[in-house]
């Protein structure tokens, strides 16, 4: 936050140690809760881009001749329904989540933002198209359109990832907008309009800073929503196609193994808690974490 | 007077904040008090002084974090610091009531008047809804408020801010509390209002018997109410004792600072008389402005009309009038954020485009813009140097080690340490907000500044200090000011002409001398009339001036727009032909039926009846 450099580092730091010292200063800024959910994020990202790599079984393989096996040394985190193996499955379909569900709702979020931004700041008719287009959009159900779309274009990741991000563009779009018209009245930005501040100045110095906080909320509130809309269209079989699949499908595949407690549908479940839970925990220790202390009680 | 009789005894008491690394800072160390029953006790203090903090600590209730650590508060036989949550629950609204500063923001918008005042009474006690109304509507006539039996049935948003807190001391005494807390309760209110708010509370508090708490920032204020009075700074007090031996013979030096900044003295200065041919810095003319479709020059929601000024270069046009009068609307429109349906705005002889796109980058620079509150006009997420910075940048082109140096300089200028540069402005105190505020305006090294109730937000010694350095950066920059305030002491003060708004309309202007003495337009006088004094019996002595009778018919748009309220109108004229503009003696140009000299009789002969 504040650019200060710890006292400790000696005044002729160099480029990098001063990088260093600004990440430290930056963690130890940082809350516990937020600190577990950097970890969990790095962690997921790490597993997201080199899964495949680490992954002992190929993803399709039939392994086990049991299903819905426990763990056991050849197979950590047991067998799925139909005998694959689950740490293989899952680790092979962290990217897609990780991958699609944080690229696609970082996309609806910018998007949403950066319009929201573009309607307060300009001219009024301009905010009336962005709003109405929203509105739209908004009306069309989700599951309907990404099945016109699969079907007119064949399902392909790209596909899906626009998909994502256009279903919860309009949602992002509602609550920045919000947030950025009640900003935009607000006494400092009215100053720096007389002043003779240009438009993106105002939207980018003088509000954007100060509505960054709720949209990155809503940012995590999205990223689970996309989890499960992704998972949703793979059950259609309109999402990542078989034998991939992301961590919702793993979920939704092996259901009928919840009454006997398998590790096919616990892991998977699990590695989206733990997901969805660090993206938020980040989140919510990132800007703005001061203001909430004077509200102890 | 033994200490068995008094009825409210806070002894010793402390209360702590949490502060970093769970360490604790007092907020109020040993704070020591009585009240006898049925009288009056102030407190006294600045912002920060733990006023209110003590207040609450009398409801045995201490705000989010902080903590009574010590000492004792009884009120009657009752120990109210070890009492229990539902101990307290009984006490709190029963035994001892409440009201607080912003009567609009504690009553609930969806329900009735009526609902929520006897809410706790049925609530909590033996008494019967209808029982409980019909005490309500004694109360609300008590209070003087207009139509008793009806008011009930408004919502907040149908009543105005005087109403609303009267409507909030009736729903405190609905209980008969034997001790009734008002926290600044006329503070947010107009001069004008704040004289019958104040009436009203004085007089009810002492038809109940009541023993009060009376926590304000204003001396003059409660001189008017308090028996006793306690000074606070920081926490601690500073003097306490009789109210008239506070007020005429204060022991403390601090409570003499408070008293010198409650009335700023005017600043002697020979009025300039601006050479004849310069072109003044603004000149506004025929100005009108408002929101709503805007049909024949006259927009569907009016809130100037007609208004025509002018600030001649170096000098300081105080504006003045209640809220609603248009005052902080007229600093928009020149400021190019409110477009004017009708009339002109000139800056050094060149008119200005209505809106901000027709506006020349030198026009945004030499006219700037100050607002009120300092917690909403600086970005919370900038730091104090990007702040003040941007201006430099954006007007100046500076950058680097230049702008650094400039910000420097300003922060220099405007009295505030260099190290506040890399602080965000919430870490600063209110002054020092204003100072930046005022900063970055100067920044720009504008002509002009329009000061839109700078001070008003502040502390009085404070405020006083921003005034000073107001008319310092005036003599050192050569600025024009546009003053704009709802307080004529502070106006008069520091202004070389003034405009008096009413409604939008401009019932008077005139040099600063002209305000002095009598005449005066009807409303200004009412203004004038309304600041309290810091004497004792002040209140008792303006009792005898009446309200006027309410108007018989509607009134159309033409006409004098104080009519309603005007105790000089003439039936047959004032309500049929608008009031023609007269110039008196003095050099002030008025708004009235009436000429100078009917004026300065009834204003003149009234003040002798006042004070024989």
């Amino acid at each position: 936050m504040t650019p200060t450099v710890p006292l400790r580092e000696e005044s002729m730091a160099k480029p990098a140690s001063t990088a260093t010292s600004r990440v430290r200063h930056w963690l130890s800024g940082l809350s516990t809760s937020g600190r577990v959910g950097l970890a969990l994020v790095i962690l997921w990202l790490v597993l997201g881009a080199a899964g495949p790599l680490l992954a002992p079984y190929d993803v399709g393989a039939f392994v086990s001749p049991e299903v819905f096996d426990g763990l056991s040394a050849r197979h950590w985190l047991g067998s799925d329904y139909l005998g694959r193996d689950v740490l293989s499955r899952l680790l092979s379909g962290a990217q897609y989540t990780v991958g699609l569900a944080l690229v696609s709702a970082l996309l609806a979020s910018a998007t949403g933002a950066g319009l929201a931004l573009t309607a307060t700041v300009s001219p009024r008719w301009v905010d009336e198209v962005i709003s109405r287009f929203m509105d739209t959009l908004i009306s069309i159900p989700s599951k309907v359109f990404a099945l016109v779309l699969v079907a007119a274009f064949g399902s392909s990741l790209a596909l899906l990832l626009l998909i994502a991000a256009a279903t919860y563009t309009p949602g992002a779009f509602r609550i920045a907008r919000a947030l950025a018209i009640n900003l935009n009245q607000m006494d400092y930005v009215q100053v720096a309009y007389a002043r003779g501040e240009g438009r993106l100045y105002i939207a980018t110095a003088e509000i954007m800073p100060n509505m960054i906080h709720p949209v990155l909320a809503d940012f995590g509130l999205r990223f689970v929503f996309i989890v499960l809309l992704l998972s949703g269209l793979s059950f259609l079989g309109l999402g990542v196609q078989p034998p991939n699949a992301d961590l919702g499908s793993l979920v939704r595949e092996n259901i009928s193994g919840l009454g006997d407690g398998a590790l096919a549908i616990l892991a998977p479940a699990m590695a989206i808690a733990t997901l969805t839970i660090g993206v938020n925990l980040l989140i919510d220790a990132l800007p703005g974490r001061g203001r909430r202390i004077t509200r102890g009680r | 007077m033994g200490a068995a009789q008094d009825h409210v005894q806070v002894s010793g008491l402390r209360i702590t904040a949490p502060a970093a690394g769970g360490q604790e800072t007092p907020i109020v160390s040993d704070v020591d008090f009585t009240i006898p029953r049925g009288q009056v006790l102030a407190l006294i203090g600045e912002s920060g002084s733990g006023k209110t903090s003590i207040a609450l600590a009398l409801m045995g209730y201490a705000r989010g974090g902080c903590r009574i650590a010590g000492g004792g508060v009884r009120v009657g036989d009752t120990d109210i610091l070890t009492l229990d949550a539902s101990q307290l629950r009984t006490v709190r609204g029963n035994r001892i009531a409440y009201v607080a500063q912003s009567a609009a923001s504690a009553f609930n918008p969806s329900r009735t008047i009526m609902d929520q005042v006897v809410e706790t009474a049925v609530g909590r006690g033996p008494i019967s809804r209808p029982a409980a109304e019909a005490k309500a509507v004694n109360l609300f006539r008590a209070l003087a408020l207009p139509q008793p039996e009806a008011i009930g049935e408004r919502y907040v948003h149908q009543l105005s801010g005087g109403q609303l807190q009267r409507l909030m001391a009736a729903m405190a005494l609905m209980t008969d509390p034997e001790l009734v807390i008002l926290d600044e309760p006329t503070t947010a209110l107009d001069v004008t209002t704040q004289i019958d708010v104040l009436r009203a509370f004085k007089r009810v508090v002492r038809q109940q018997g009541a023993t009060a708490l009376y926590v304000s920032h204003d001396l003059a204020v409660v001189a008017q109410v308090a028996d006793r009075i306690v000074v606070l700074q920081r926490g601690r007090v500073r003097e306490a004792g009789d109210a008239s031996q506070v007020l005429e013979k204060p022991a403390d030096i601090y409570t003499r600072t408070l008293m010198a900044a409650a009335r700023p003295p005017a600043q002697v200065r020979p009025h300039r008389p601006a050479p004849q041919q310069a072109t003044p810095v603004l000149e506004v003319r025929g100005l009108t402005a408002g929101y709503g479709r805007v049909e024949a020059g006259v927009p569907k929601i009016p809130v100037l009309r007609d208004v025509t000024l002018s600030i001649a270069k170096g000098t300081t046009l105080g504006v003045i009038g209640e809220s609603g009068s248009g005052k902080s609307t007229l600093a928009r429109v020149i400021a190019g954020l409110v477009a004017p349906a009708d009339g002109q705005v000139l800056f050094q002889g060149q008119p200005l485009a209505p809106t901000l796109s027709g506006r020349t980058r030198e026009q945004f620079q030499r006219i700037q813009l100050v607002f009120q509150n300092a917690d909403t006009a600086l970005n919370p997420a900038h730091t104090v140097s990007r702040i003040l910075g941007r201006p430099l940048a954006f007007y100046h082109g500076m950058d680097g080690r230049a702008r650094n140096r400039r910000v420097a300089e300003l922060l220099d200028l405007t009295q505030l340490p260099a190290c506040l540069a890399d602080r965000h402005c919430g870490e600063l105190s209110g002054g020092q907000k204003q100072r930046v505020n005022l900063a970055r305006a100067l920044a720009a090294d504008p002509h002009l500044i329009l000061c839109d109730e700078v001070t008003s937000a502040l502390d009085t010694v404070v405020g006083a200090a921003i005034l000073d350095l107001l008319a310092e950066l005036r003599r050192e920059l050569d600025l024009s000011y546009l003053f704009i305030s709802h307080d004529i002491s502070t106006v008069r003060a520091i202004c070389d002409d003034i405009a008096v708004l009413y409604a939008g309309q401009k019932v008077e202007m005139g040099p600063r001398n002209g305000f002095g003495d009598a005449p005066f337009h009807p409303y200004t006088d009412l203004l004038i009339g309304s600041v309290p004094e810091m004497r004792r019996g002040w209140l008792e002595e303006k009792e005898t001036a009446a309200a006027p009778p309410p108007l018989a018919t509607a009134q159309s748009a033409n006409l004098c727009r104080f009519l309603p309220r005007c105790a000089a109108r003439v039936e047959g004229l004032c309500d049929r032909l608008p009031p023609p503009r007269i110039v008196l003696d003095g050099g002030n140009e008025l708004l009235c039926h009436h000429d100078g000299q009917a004026l300065q009789h009834l204003q003149r002969g009234r003040q002798s009846a006042i004070s024989p």
